[in-house]
This record gives structure tokens, C-alpha cells and sequence, in this order.
């Protein structure tokens, strides 16, 4: 299967749908400031890697699978669900990548400087998660 | 109250951003990586650097380690009541988040703390 750029996917995400991401983003990064001050860094860590937006992504992608068979006059429900079940594959497959960058933050921050280390971690993150799907597909 | 408006910017700015590049590509089993990036780590890790200092730091991303776990336990769980049983999105992943928290303080108790 050939990964392809969709950019008219851009146009049917309504403004408020960038909204609500925006606001949960926002929330979960000062969620994990919050419990790091006030229980440490230890368990504060643990909600670096929190499904933070998750629920709102999966739940327009089956909005607008359902959206588009049904304008196809298909019952669109469980195409809906199936599209935002195989978004939710690929994320287990970016989880690989996000615990390669974890690990190499982890290991790295101490010795080298910040925007180093974070950058090469980033970039972890997409070569493993890309590499791993393309072994899988 | 500066430095969390400072957090809620750059979080919601890393966070979009992620999840607009997940709109972008297809198929959907590809765009769901970016389900899974490490944007709030990078917002957080950022400001974190300058306040608290790298040892800090490094013992946030040892503890995310346990948290990327979770994620793939949560995440692994959430395909497959979506594709075989056909939950709906929004009850299927919000209930998981129980998943994460458990898994996550799981492994931190158990190896972590």
C-alpha cells in the first residue's frame, strides 16, 4: 500500500475540530506540568506519553468515514468504526517510536545539548514508526 | 500563572500540529503514527530544560518510557474492539484511558518507583 499526501483533507476538519485539539493539547501539557511539581517527576513522566487526543482524533475519523459513505448512500457506521480501529494500529506503531525516543532522551539529555538530543529523538521517533509499518503492511 | 499559559500555547500548538500532519496522509493505518507522536513530551521537555534542569528531565523521559507502554497496551486494545466488535470511537477510546492509567501505574510502581 502506497502512503499518499491528501491535502483537500485539510478543508473538511471544521475550524472548532482544530479547536477542540488545540484546547486538549493545551490542557494535557499543563495536566503533566501540574502533576510533575506536585508529585514529582517520576510519576509526572508517565503523562508524557498520555493518549492526550486520542478520543477526539479517532472520533472524526469515523465521523467523517461515516460522513462520506453516506453521501455514497452507504451505511457508513462500521466503516466509520473500522477507519478509526486501523488509526488506532498505526498509533500502537508510533508507540514503538515514541518509547525509542523516550529511551533516548532518557539516556542523552545529560551529556549533550537539549535541542541535540530532542531533535535526534524526534527523528527516532519517525524512522522506527515508518520503518515498523512498512515491515508490517 | 505565566509559565502554564506559556505550557497551554505551546502544548495546543505541538499537539495540532501532530495531529494536522495525521490528517494529511494516507492510508489510515499510516496517518495513525502520528497518533502517537511525542508532541506533549516536546512542549513539556522544552520549558521543562530551562526551569528544572536535564537531571529532571531525564527522569521524566525514564518514566515515559513506562507511559509509551502504555500507549501501545491502550492503543493495541482500542483497534481491536474498533475493527472486530465495532464499539463506537468516542466510548472505546475514553473508557481505554482506565487501560493507560492502570498500565502506566503498573509498571511505574512495579519498575519504576
Amino acid at each position: 500500500m502506497k502512503v499518499t499526501v491528501d491535502l483537500s483533507a485539510l478543508g473538511k476538519t471544521k475550524w472548532y475540530e482544530y479547536a477542540v485539539r488545540f484546547v486538549f493539547g493545551g490542557i494535557v501539557t499543563v495536566l503533566a506540568g501540574l502533576i510533575a511539581k506536585n508529585f514529582g517527576p517520576g510519576v509526572g513522566g508517565l503523562f508524557l506519553a498520555f493518549p492526550a487526543i486520542f478520543p477526539a482524533g479517532a472520533t472524526l475519523i469515523e465521523k467523517h468515514e461515516k460522513q462520506k459513505k453516506e453521501q455514497a448512500g452507504i451505511n457508513g457506521t462500521q466503516r466509520g468504526r473500522t477507519a478509526a480501529g486501523l488509526d488506532a494500529a498505526g498509533a500502537a506503531i508510533g508507540t514503538v517510536g515514541l518509547l525509542c525516543f523516550a529511551l533516548l532522551v532518557w539516556q542523552l539529555i545529560t551529556s549533550y545539548q537539549t535541542w541535540i538530543v530532542l531533535t535526534a529523538a524526534t527523528f527516532a521517533w519517525l524512522t522506527v514508526s515508518v520503518l515498523i509499518w512498512h515491515l508490517r503492511k | 500563572m505565566e509559565e502554564f499559559l506559556l505550557r497551554f500555547l505551546i502544548g495546543g500548538a505541538v499537539v495540532s500540529a501532530f495531529a494536522v500532519l495525521g490528517d494529511l496522509f494516507k492510508p489510515k493505518s499510516f496517518a495513525g503514527i502520528f497518533g502517537a507522536a511525542p508532541s506533549v513530551a516536546l512542549a513539556t521537555l522544552v520549558l521543562t530544560v530551562s526551569t528544572e534542569g536535564t537531571s529532571y528531565v531525564a527522569t521524566e523521559a525514564r518514566s515515559m518510557v513506562a507511559g509509551a507502554v502504555a500507549f501501545f497496551i491502550y492503543a493495541s486494545c482500542a483497534s481491536w474492539l474498533l475493527v472486530r466488535y465495532t464499539f463506537p470511537s468516542l466510548a472505546a477510546t475514553s473508557l481505554l484511558i482506565l487501560v493507560w492509567l492502570a498500565a502506566a501505574f503498573g509498571l511505574w510502581v512495579v519498575w519504576l518507583r
